[in-house]
């Protein structure tokens, strides 16, 4: 186990839009910490404002009031220590630069020498399983690869902490379980905190460490979830084991209630 | 025996692909050579003495363009062109990236860069000759201001058009400003800029065409001007041949240009539509 | 209540900016002159100017040679059209057409129209059909290339489909053809309206027939330069109205499509 030092702090966050329609409050009141090295999945019934959440965790958007603290010193704009990984994968690789210029992108700012920028640059390709397409463009590759190589983007960066959103909502069942997988190869091996945004219940109890469950529309955490999974997973025999089942029964359970609207906010929240 | 069978071999390969080569021919080269055919047939017994056949046309073309008069006239015009184009093509995407990147100055400048656009550049001719003289920097200048508008306009929008999430996704990853213009900004507008490159060359000929019509005694314009009023018709419709030269010739030229820079584009259109 | 209160909001900041814009334009281009920084007489005062203009609104003379340039442009942009519509769909429809016009259009187009100024001449000399050879033929070509994208546009199903279901040619053409064509064409109108405007002009200042084009070549030889800037004004507004009629018949016509295309970059 990885050393247990709080690495993410979210505190009381409120976060409400200002359009011409009238405000809208997409965040109501989130708390939660995050250690170093866990897999956390945020779920939530749809339009919970997990996307605005996820963007305030990045420094993309500003919080209305709340904290977010990374490493114990408040976030305010986009960190080098967060890489995003976003749902529209072909709205954010660069269409005109090679997978391999995509995925060196973010380095070029960064002080390295070329051997230096060209190893992590290979080693993550590899590591996505992508070495062989370094020449080809993002579009003549599949949505699965492409997401690969949104992946092998981040983790070049070499964050401490990879958030995504959504990752796989586009792309097919089969490709879907591949880079499940994936993530949670390059969580184990390179001892990088994720936070998983998703709308799929098994999808998170399958690849998390912990489940968030948010409310509907003011959102708060409605409940914090340790998933007591062997830590070797595996699509066939993990998703078959009974513990599997009443997770993501539990997690379905509680994300109906959000809809109806029956969940008791806490107390902090009001 | 084998060299006999290869021999054989050797010839039915060369008269599928010489059938294949003279089919391929036939198209593109069928209808003008008919054209030419039936305008010499015209021009030799008609009496019209405005239109000359080709041979007549194509003997004036090598007298009167190939020798000094290239130096004289043809290249100084080319200069012209490209030193205008070049112009409009800095000056448009510069101004056309500040503008379209801050707001309130395009909401500034939005109606009054309207106006300017609908102004047909012709007339400013008159206006750089009053302000600059007949000098070359005058036709430059008419160049500059005339073939600038498409681009510095679809600039304007291609930049201003920079999509959302690949905004963000350079912001989270902390991309310099630089970088960002360089990789994110211009590439994502090279499809309008492309396009407004292309309306600006066809402006810039005529440009510089009018321009040497009417205020130079030099170039290419003011060549076919001079011809045609002294009666040399055979010298004038070279003269006519040559800018529909240059006129194909910069469309072809825009057209390899154009496939390069723009690759990636052409390369997803193709990829939605299969 | 706050919804329109706040889209007002903007909308005006918007036209206040303009009209901010356009303001500071015409006192820059008022100082130049003042501060001496080009003579009045190669730059005249805006105030001049705009005198200038308003004199030229009242005389019936200034009307004429205003109604002369656009009876040329409205004469040679209907002749192109209606040659290009027909010519367009008919070498759009017949393959063997399209092949065998290819390169003879690839080398048209691109022969900047006024190179034909001077044959326009000899055969015309300074009457109205030299300059409209010129502006049909500029035009001529803006519309053309688009009725064959468009006749090309055809969806390859659907006109099987019409086959399949016994339509007759003239079916098919008015339901299949030219829906799918429409917004093609009023593209390359817009663009010929443009463009025959602007020969139209250049052709009386360099040909001399009368016109707006020819006044303007008057005034500089005269030296008149508050004259010839008011003119010059005279044309961008004229350009600005072409371009806003146009687009907004393309926006009325196309108003049943389902998707009012958005300008195609390329």
């Amino acid at each position: 186990m990885p050393d247990r030092s709080t690495l993410l702090r979210v505190e009381h966050l409120r976060k409400v839009y200002e359009s011409p329609t009238g405000d809208v409050e997409a965040i109501g009141d989130i708390s939660f910490t995050m250690d170093a090295g866990e897999l956390v999945c945020i779920v939530g019934p749809s339009g919970c404002g997990k996307t605005t959440l996820l963007k305030c965790l990045a420094g993309l958007l500003r919080p209305t009031s709340g904290v977010v603290e990374m490493d114990g010193a408040p976030v305010t704009g986009p960190s080098p220590a967060m890489a995003v990984v976003f749902q529209e994968y072909g709205r954010s690789l660069y269409p005109w630069l090679t997978v391999r210029g995509n995925v060196e992108l973010p380095l070029r700012h960064k002080q390295l020498t070329r051997a230096a920028r060209n190893k992590l640059v290979v080693d993550a390709l590899e590591a996505v399983g992508l070495a062989h397409a370094a020449r080809s463009h993002p579009w003549q590759l599949s949505g699965g690869m492409q997401q690969r190589v949104a992946i092998a983007r981040a983790v070049a960066y070499q964050p401490d902490i990879l958030i995504m959103d959504e990752p796989f909502a586009a792309v097919d069942a089969q490709t879907r379980a591949d880079l499940e997988d994936l993530v949670r190869e390059l969580h184990a091996s390179r001892t990088i905190s994720v936070v998983f945004v998703t709308h799929d219940i098994d999808e998170s109890v399958y690849l998390g460490q912990r489940v968030l469950v948010l409310s509907t529309s003011p959102t708060w955490v409605q409940e914090d979830l340790a998933i007591d999974l062997p830590p070797e997973r595996d699509q066939i025999t993990t998703r078959a084991l009974p513990r599997f089942t009443e997770l993501r029964t539990h997690v379905y359970d509680q994300i109906q209630r959000a809809k109806r609207g029956q969940a008791v906010a806490p107390r902090s929240a009001r | 025996m084998t060299a006999y069978t290869e021999r054989i071999a050797a010839t039915a390969r060369s008269r599928t692909v010489g059938s294949r080569i003279a089919a391929s021919l036939v198209y593109p080269l069928g209808l003008p050579t008919l054209l030419l055919v039936l305008w010499g047939l015209v021009a030799t017994r008609g009496t019209s003495k405005f239109f000359p056949d080709p041979l007549t046309i194509a003997e004036a073309f090598r007298e009167t363009w190939v020798g000094p008069a290239f130096v004289e006239d043809v290249l100084p015009s080319l200069a012209r062109l490209g030193l205008g184009v070049a112009g409009s093509i800095v000056l448009g995407i510069a101004a056309g990236t500040v503008i379209g990147l801050t707001h309130w100055l395009r909401e500034l400048l939005e109606p009054l860069l309207e106006f300017l656009r609908a102004i047909p550049p012709p007339v400013l001719i008159p206006v750089a000759m009053l302000l600059l003289g007949i000098t070359d920097t005058m036709k430059v200048v008419v160049i500059v201001s005339g073939a600038v508008w498409p681009i510095l306009l679809n600039t304007i929008e291609g930049v201003r058009g920079t999509d959302s999430v690949m905004k963000e996704t350079a912001e989270s990853f902390r991309v310099s400003w630089w970088e960002r213009l360089w990789f994110l900004v211009l590439p994502a507008a090279s499809p309008r800029i492309m396009a407004g490159v292309r309306q600006a060359l066809s402006v810039a000929l005529i440009l510089m065409v009018i321009s040497e019509m009417f205020a130079s005694s030099s170039g290419l314009g003011y060549r076919i001007a001079y011809f045609q009023r002294n009666y040399l018709i055979a010298e004038m419709w070279s003269g006519i041949l040559l800018l529909g030269l240059v006129g194909v010739f910069l469309a072809v030229a825009f057209g390899l240009v154009e496939r390069r820079v723009l690759r990636w584009y052409h390369g997803i259109r193709e990829v939605n539509r299969a | 209540m706050r919804v329109p209160s706040t889209r007002r909001l903007r909308a005006l900041r918007k036209a206040v900016l303009g009209v901010v814009g356009l303001t500071g334009f015409l006192v820059v281009w008022q100082l130049i002159p003042t501060l001496g920084l080009i003579n009045p007489s190669y730059l005249p005062y805006v105030t001049d100017v705009l005198a200038r203009l308003f004199e030229q609104l009242v005389d019936l003379a200034f009307w004429r040679r205003l109604g002369g340039t656009m009876t040329s442009w409205a004469i040679g942009l209907t002749v192109a059209t209606i040659g290009a519509v027909v010519l367009g769909t008919v070498v759009g429809l017949v393959p063997f057409l399209r092949r065998a016009t290819h390169t003879m259009v690839e080398f048209l187009r691109p022969i900047p129209s006024v190179a034909l100024i001077p044959l326009a001449v000899l055969m015309f000399g300074i009457q109205r059909q030299a300059a409209l050879v010129i502006i049909i033929y500029a035009s001529f070509w803006q519309v053309f290339v688009q009725v064959i994208y468009g006749v090309a546009d055809v969806d390859a199903v659907a006109r099987d489909t019409a086959r399949g279901f016994g339509l007759t040619r003239r079916e098919q053409l008015t339901h299949l053809v030219l829906p799918t064509t429409l917004p093609y064409l009023m593209t390359g109108l817009r663009l010929a309206a443009a463009v025959a405007l602007i020969l139209a002009i250049t052709a009386e200042m360099v040909i001399g027939n009368p016109g707006l084009g020819r006044m303007i070549e008057l005034s500089r030889s005269a030296g008149d330069a508050a004259g010839l800037y008011a003119l010059v004004v005279v044309t961008g507004l004229l350009g600005l109205t072409v371009n806003i009629a146009f687009r907004f018949i393309e926006r009325r016509v196309l108003s049943w499509h389902q998707s009012v295309r958005g300008e195609e970059p390329l």
